[in-house]
């Protein structure tokens, strides 16, 4: 389950940063966003894994650690804030400058 | 009543004062912002100056939030660095909000809230003792940059502002996945606790905390703009308004902050086998930043890219002092802090001004025809120019002066005098050329008719007198810094502090 | 006290002709004048004492704790040169008085010099070598901009800067250098320094040190090969250079010398640096004085000769040497300051400096020519006047020193080749100006100036004939005590103007001899040297700036191409080259904690969200299908947060996953909806490398973690959330109470990003496309029907779903974050079935104020608890009977939480329905505050 996990997680944070490294604004964003997403699972997975153990008193005598939990909520939350943001950033962004490209034309790195 | 409180003051007023500027405030709400705005600047700086008293005479401030005791709840644990840098920012940001009141905050909607949400975010950001609270305070800070970045608006502004978004929203990422892993190994996020917990580790443990220090190297390096992460800094201070570039020049120093705070408790000399991790790193990465500044200003063809630049190298040097790890040159150090910061700032709202006056020409390195205060902005550069080069009298000389003489002591003393030197040339033929083609070399013809208010100039000018003060002052600001090195030095004590630090009990 | 005051005076009274600048001239000069006086009256007070042998200081202490003090002395070498600075400072502002013409700037005039002066007074008064230093950089400064005193001459300009760059570098040697000495000496007073002269020359660092020392010494005193800035410094006004690069700044490099004399003198490298460079520098000067046509530029390389001269005899070092050395500092400061007014009033009178253009000016200005031929005179070494006799000495040390063994004749040799050329370009002075045939046309008919002008000049002059008629009674004492504060012994000085027939006279009157041939030859060496020309310094320096600059602009355009996507590379390139080496040293990532055993949901979930992922990056180019791979991966997680473990994460998860969504389709409205162009290959590749390299880190990282038992400081909140926090949900418990400042720095980071994206939306110009990428049109309907009734529907349900999931967040999972949400979204789908203008009808809200007044109430819980002399955030509950609920507990963390609750409704309303109103007719038309 472990191994599982881990690979899912480094995988998902694999694909985010190969959209990260595009040329265009929002496969960049969707990247963030969805490393984001990596990053929230990584850091869950801090308090490791438990399975029917929701940190809800009195529902099982095993609890899963809360604290990474309230941890992620905070960081999905922020995390929220910003894609929106960025998201209307680039917006903006193309709607000035014409284009949604985020490397300057000379250079071939916007192919 | 409100002494106890001191410690988080410096955060709850600039909050406030922002949620009631968001509020609408009839048909011709900005003087009413301004009003609020100045008056909980001043009130800010107020309180700021009392905790620094505070903290000077008993050593720590410890507030724990939520009555709960650490490490259990978050703590604002004010130390004498946490204190100085947030007078630093207080100081800082009155006089650029004055300059920001003239018509500088009609440029965008929500001038005046963002400003002072920034001012919250690095308040918090130097006040808390709490790993993850810090990210969020970092969140605060950036999400209030991201948005005053490009006030204004403009092709070029909002260009960078994107890639200085999403580039932060990178580093934000990798802070997470740092926090994770420091927690993951050592199951607290209060720093001192944390402290606490990496001297024990061994082995692996070690080896996987170490990967989440170095980790959180990549992002506060990011924030501090330290070379290959510097590369955001020049494109975004250069391309946004004045006012907001003069306020970040406390920006990068969030990210020293960071890096001092964290690689002197949690990673410093008694960590064990984690005991500086991130040293050798800093070393180098420091004095390739120093190079890379020293560059950046003789092929700058702006004065705006070229105080960027000047930052770039402010930032290479603190840190290349502080990563020599004596108790001298750190202190030394943070007195170049504070200078490098007001300087800096001053030089970008003089290049706002300047760039008003010459018209078309803006703040272009060319010869431009002559300003309507001419005379004035040429006796500001001079002194500016001086101050940020480290020529006597002024504070740069003081400070450039301490961090070699306490560096001689070290070993290795040779490449930093080297490089300080050597940038401080640099510095020295790039910038009088660029005095003497805008300010000198003027076109004949009348001058321009626009002249920028008065208080702008004014508010320029008392940045510049900072400088001025620091040099006359030198000694007990000194005295002072050097205490702060000392106190970092004795990371046993913080655990003492923090943890130790009693829940108030119901009467 | 006083002794400040010399220095304070200047530096202080820069000020007044500032304040002054509406005044007529003369009473700035006078206010001018009037502060060098007092310093001469101050001075005189001092001398006895200092003449007696002992030496006045004073100390106050400035930066104790790195040994920078503001430390004055006295001695007589101080004295020496301050009565040169302030003496000649004095005749200087009396000429200046004259030269300036109306057009100038007088008061900047005048600041500049007393600022210099001051700065000067500094460096010879300085009893702490770091405060010498600073003083050193500011007569720099100082200079720079009196040289670049008419800076709309590019001249000018380029000769200022390129004094300051030459003259600034040598400082930071300099600065090096005495940091060293300091070190070793352990103190940077000069006495402690003096005292540990041994330990300093026989110090392993000895020879950087003094390297670096006299760097600084030599590019101030323009020594070979740093002669080059002086002559571009002739463009300041003539008074500037009469006093800056005769009498003072250019002697600051020679006093260092003297004053480190005691300290680092003696050994072999000093004797050899020293004075081979002060004897090629005087040969060098004096040739290439006698090549300019300049009248400045002439005096301005017999100005590096002279130098050179004195350099060399500190070189030497014998007392007699010095006893020269000090002599001719005053006489040269005597005699070139005269010529240098002399030069700047043929200028004034004529209109030109060129000696080719200039002549037979005798019989329209006698008095001026007069003059001249005295002090010209002196400097050519001619008896009786007072250069004659340092001249001789200097030939008598040259002639008796043994430096160079059997080769040693060379010197006395070069020495009289010196002297001839110096004898030569005197004579070419007074004979090209004032002879050499009769009067031809020039720009303006000279005559004498007025008599104050040239009574400067005169008073020199006669300075000149009295020091040489009876040098005893007027510089005997001041030299002793100089020498004596140089050689650290006891100096008895015996000057006269004759000294029987011996080697030095053979060797002057053989100089002067070949001084005349030399002269009569010059037009051969005019042509000879013509060949030479087209080296300008000035130029040299001004494109190598260029050039260093032109170069690093380049690296940059490589470098930093304005490409985020570089940016991005560098920062993970970055991570992976830091982590890896630590990631490396871990023997064995596999924890000791057992494994979990794989469950096939689990399996199932992790490769739909594999594949969703894979879809996101591949088919990035077609961005509806982008998004919703993007929602299923959201999906996924959400599942797996609920799987293991975390409803309230599930819960938070979906509602953000819909919203965001919402969010990136609305945006794709004003985007390209396809881009067809593909990366490079290789770039594809290098990105491939990078992502597999991070994600194997962040991989490696996770399974070491998830496989290392786990202790943590979670336990408590388990065990105090019902207790202390008065809830059963521990999740919610931590957020509103343990960690509440958290939440309330995530709410105001939601509510600065609607205050943000409005600030965006404000001026954004979006593009507006009619119809979709494939042309068809959108669709005419607006509102269709169903969704209309389906959205009235939804609404007052979603409201009470949210109601619930809110009171129970405390003890189950929910919360204010999650039914702010969900109210929210329901409120959004009234947007999109019913439109702006309906919505607005219902119910209008000002979001923004309800944003706000959600996070005010969140901060104000907090705030209650000082009430109560508790810490922010302290909460506190208790169970209340409610009518029908029945017991329910109330706390204060309730309150908080409905803070949450406004705020997200607000934020999510303000950025959603702002940017909704982007697709209709309510987009804004400018920006409102």
């Amino acid at each position: 389950m472990e191994t599982l996990y881990s690979v899912t997680v480094g995988i998902l944070t694999a694909c985010s940063v190969f959209l990260i490294l595009r040329g265009r604004s929002f496969p960049v964003v969707v990247g963030i966003t969805m490393l984001s997403y990596a990053v929230n699972l990584f850091l869950f997975s801090t308090g490791r894994l438990t399975i029917d153990g929701a940190p809800i008193l009195g529902t099982s005598d095993s609890y899963a650690d809360p604290l990474p939990q309230a941890l992620v909520l905070t960081a999905i939350v922020i995390g929220f804030a910003m894609t929106a943001y960025s998201i209307i950033l680039a917006v903006r962004t193309r709607g000035e400058v014409g284009t949604d490209e985020v490397s300057d034309s000379n250079s071939e790195d916007n192919r | 009543m409100w002494q106890q409180h001191l410690a988080i003051l410096p955060i709850l007023i600039p909050l406030f004062t922002a949620l009631l500027q968001l509020l609408p405030w009839g048909d011709r709400p900005q003087p009413k912002r301004r009003a609020i705005g100045l008056a909980a600047s001043i009130l800010t700086l107020v309180a700021s100056a009392f905790l620094l008293i505070e903290v000077n005479s008993q050593e720590m401030l410890v507030y724990l939030l939520g009555n709960w005791e650490a490490p259990f709840g978050i703590v604002l644990m004010v130390d004498k660095l946490s204190a100085m840098m947030m007078l630093l920012t207080a100081v800082l940001a009155f006089p650029v909000l004055v300059y920001g009141c003239y018509s500088e905050d009609n440029l965008g909607s929500h001038f005046h809230a963002l400003f002072q949400f920034q001012i919250m975010g690095i308040m918090g950001a130097f006040a808390t003792g709490d790993l993850f609270n810090l990210f969020v305070f970092f969140e605060v800070l950036l999400i209030s940059s991201y948005a005053l970045l490009m006030h204004g608006g403009g092709k070029f502004r909002v260009r960078a502002t994107l890639h200085y978004v999403l580039l932060n929203l990178l580093g934000s990422a990798l802070f997470l996945i740092a926090i994770g892993t420091l927690y993951g190994v050592t199951g607290t996020l209060n720093m001192a606790d944390m402290a606490v917990k990496i001297q024990a580790l061994s082995g692996d443990q070690a080896m996987l905390a170490k990967a989440g220090a170095l980790m959180l190297l990549i992002v506060f390096g990011l924030k501090a703009a330290l070379l290959p992460l510097h590369f955001w800094l020049p494109q975004a201070y250069s391309t946004t308004s004045g006012v907001v570039a003069a306020l970040f020049a406390i920006m990068t120093k969030v990210g020293v902050y960071s890096i001092i705070r964290v690689y002197t408790l949690i990673f410093g000399a008694d960590a064990n086998e984690l005991a500086l991790v991130a040293h050798d790193w800093l070393w180098v990465m420091g004095l390739l930043t120093m190079l890379a500044g020293a560059l950046g200003i003789l092929a700058a063809r702006d004065l705006r890219l070229m105080v960027a630049y000047l930052v770039v190298i402010s930032v290479g040097t603190i840190l290349t002092a502080y990563s020599l790890f004596s108790t001298q040159t750190t202190g030394a150090a943070l007195f170049y802090l504070v200078h490098s910061t007001f300087v800096t700032g001053a030089l970008f709202l003089l290049a706002d001004v300047m760039a008003f006056e010459r018209g078309k020409t803006a703040s272009r390195i060319v010869s431009g025809k002559r300003m309507a205060n001419h005379s004035t902005y040429a006796v500001m550069f001079l002194v500016a120019a001086v101050a940020v080069i480290g020529l006597p009298p002024l504070s740069g000389f003081v400070s450039k002066l301490m961090i070699l003489e306490s560096a001689s002591a070290n070993g290795h003393n040779f490449w930093l005098w080297a490089a300080i030197i050597g940038a401080t040339f640099i510095m020295l033929v790039a910038v009088t050329r660029a005095g003497s083609k805008m300010i000198w070399h003027t076109l004949s013809g009348k001058p321009s008719e626009q002249s920028a208010p008065l208080g702008k100039r004014a508010a320029l000018a008392s940045l510049l007198l900072l400088s001025l003060l620091m040099t006359v002052f030198a000694h007990p600001i000194q005295q002072y810094t050097q205490s702060v090195a000392e106190q970092l030095e004795r990371t046993e004590d913080y655990p003492k502090w923090v943890l130790k630090a009693p829940e108030v009990s119901d009467e | 006290m006083n002794l400040l005051i010399i220095i304070m005076a200047p530096l202080l009274g820069a000020l007044l002709p500032l304040l002054l600048k509406q005044a007529p001239r003369l009473l700035k000069t006078g206010v001018t004048l009037f502060i060098p006086l007092t310093g001469i009256a101050i001075l005189l007070s001092y001398a006895p004492q200092t003449l007696s042998g002992d030496i006045p200081k004073h100390f106050i202490e400035w930066l104790p704790s790195i040994g920078l003090d503001f430390a004055l002395r006295l001695d007589g070498l101080s004295l020496l040169f301050c009565s040169l600075i302030l003496g000649i400072g004095v005749l200087i502002i009396g000429y200046a008085h004259y030269y300036l013409s109306y057009e100038d700037d007088d008061s900047r005039f005048y600041a500049c010099l007393l600022l210099f002066m001051a700065s000067m007074l500094g460096i010879v008064m300085a009893d702490n070598i770091l405060l010498m230093w600073a003083f050193w950089e500011l007569t720099s400064i100082s200079s720079f901009l009196l040289i670049g005193y008419w800076f709309h001459s590019s001249d000018a300009r380029r000769g200022a800067r390129m004094a300051l760059a030459t003259t600034g570098a040598g400082g930071l040697a300099l600065l090096a250098g005495l940091l060293i000495i300091g070190n070793i000496a352990g103190s940077y007073q000069f006495d402690d320094i003096v005292a540990s002269a041994e330990v300093i020359k026989n110090h392993e660092y000895y020879s950087a040190a003094l390297v670096l020392l006299l760097l600084g010494a030599f590019t101030k005193s323009a020594q070979f090969p740093f002669q080059f800035w002086l002559p571009h410094a002739m463009a300041a006004p003539t008074p500037v250079s009469a006093y800056l690069h005769s009498a003072t700044m250019v002697k600051a490099g020679i006093f260092l010398l003297a004053r480190f004399h005691p300290v680092m003198a003696g050994t072999e490298l000093w004797l050899t640096i020293v004075t081979v460079t002060g004897l090629i520098t005087m040969l060098v000067g004096a040739y290439f004085a006698l090549l300019k046509h300049d009248l400045k530029g002439l005096l301005a390389f017999s100005t590096v000769s002279h130098l050179g001269l004195i350099c060399m005899l500190l070189g030497i070092g014998t007392q007699a040497a010095i006893i020269a050395a000090m002599f001719h500092i005053i006489n040269h400061a005597c005699f070139k300051a005269a010529l240098f007014m002399t030069a700047g009033i043929i200028d004034h009178e004529s209109g030109t400096r060129d000696m080719r253009k200039l002549q037979g000016l005798m019989g329209l200005m006698p008095i001026t020519a007069t003059l001249a031929m005295v002090v010209a005179a002196s400097m050519a070494g001619i008896p009786p006047f007072n250069g004659f006799m340092s001249k001789e000495l200097f030939l008598d040390q040259a002639a008796q020193q043994h430096l160079f063994g059997g080769l040693s004749w060379f010197v006395p040799v070069l020495a009289t080749v010196g002297a001839a050329l110096s004898v030569a370009y005197s004579i070419r002075f007074i004979h090209d100006v004032f002879f050499n045939g009769e009067y031809k046309e020039l720009p303006k008919k000279p005559h004498d100036p007025p008599r104050m002008m040239s009574a400067p000049v005169a008073l020199l002059a006669l300075l000149c004939i009295a020091i040489g008629l009876a040098p005893m009674p007027i510089v005997s004492e001041l030299l002793n005590s100089a020498v004596t504060a140089v050689t650290h012994s006891q100096a008895e000085v015996k000057l006269s103007l004759w000294h029987g027939f011996n080697i030095p006279l053979l060797m002057s009157a053989i100089a002067v001899v070949a001084g005349i041939l030399i002269y009569t030859a010059r037009d051969q060496l005019f042509t000879f040297n013509r060949q030479f020309d087209g080296q300008d310094a000035k130029h040299n320096f001004e494109r190598l700036v260029q050039k260093a600059s032109d170069a690093s602009s380049r690296l940059f355009d490589k470098l930093d191409t304005g490409s985020l996507q570089r940016y991005m590379a560098f920062v993970l390139i970055s991570v992976i080259v830091i982590l890896l080496p630590s990631l490396i040293d871990i023997s064995a990532i596999t924890g000791s904690s057992p494994q979990q055993s794989i469950d096939t949901v689990s399996m199932v979930g992790a490769i739909v969200l594999i594949g969703a992922a894979f879809g996101t990056a591949t088919l990035h180019r077609n961005r509806f299908v982008m998004l919703m791979m993007l929602s299923v991966v959201g999906l996924m997680v959400s599942l797996a947060f609920a799987h293991f473990s975390a409803p309230d994460l599930a819960m938070t998860q979906l509602v953000v996953e819909v919203v965001s969504i919402i969010l990136m389709i609305l945006a794709l409205f004003f985007m390209p909806q396809k881009t067809n162009r593909a990366s490079s290959g290789h770039r594809v590749f290098r990105d491939i490398i990078i992502a597999s390299f991070i994600g194997g880190i962040v991989a490696t990282l996770n399974f070491a973690i998830l496989t290392t038992p786990a202790e943590s400081i979670s336990d408590f909140f388990i065990a105090n959330a019902k207790t202390g926090g008065g809830g059963t949900n521990v999740v919610n418990v931590i957020l509103v109470d343990f960690r509440g400042f958290d939440t309330l720095g995530e709410i105001t980071v939601l509510a600065i990003a609607a205050a943000g994206i409005h600030k965006l939306l404000n001026k954004l110009k979006p593009f507006m496309p009619s119809s979709d990428v494939d042309g068809r049109p959108w669709h005419r309907i607006k509102h269709p029907l169903m969704l209309t009734n389906v959205a009235n529907l939804v609404l007052p349900m979603a409201m009470v779903v949210a109601a619930y999931i809110f009171l129970r967040g405390h003890n189950l999972p929910g919360g204010g974050f999650i039914a702010g949400l969900i109210a929210a979204s329901a409120m959004i789908l009234q947007y999109v079935a019913n439109g702006v203008d309906w919505v607005k009808e219902r119910f209008n809200v000002n979001y923004q104020s309800l944003m706000s007044i959600g996070v005010m109430i969140a901060a104000l819980t907090g705030l209650g608890s000082w009430l109560f002399n508790k810490p922010f955030l302290t909460s506190w509950f208790t169970y209340l009977d409610w009518p029908v609920v029945g017991k329910w507990e109330f706390a204060t963390a309730l309150l908080f939480d409905l803070g949450v609750f406004l705020t997200v409704i607000g934020a999510t309303m303000m950025i959603l329905s702002n940017f909704g109103k982007m697709t209709t007719r309510h987009r804004p038309t400018h920006e409102g505050n």
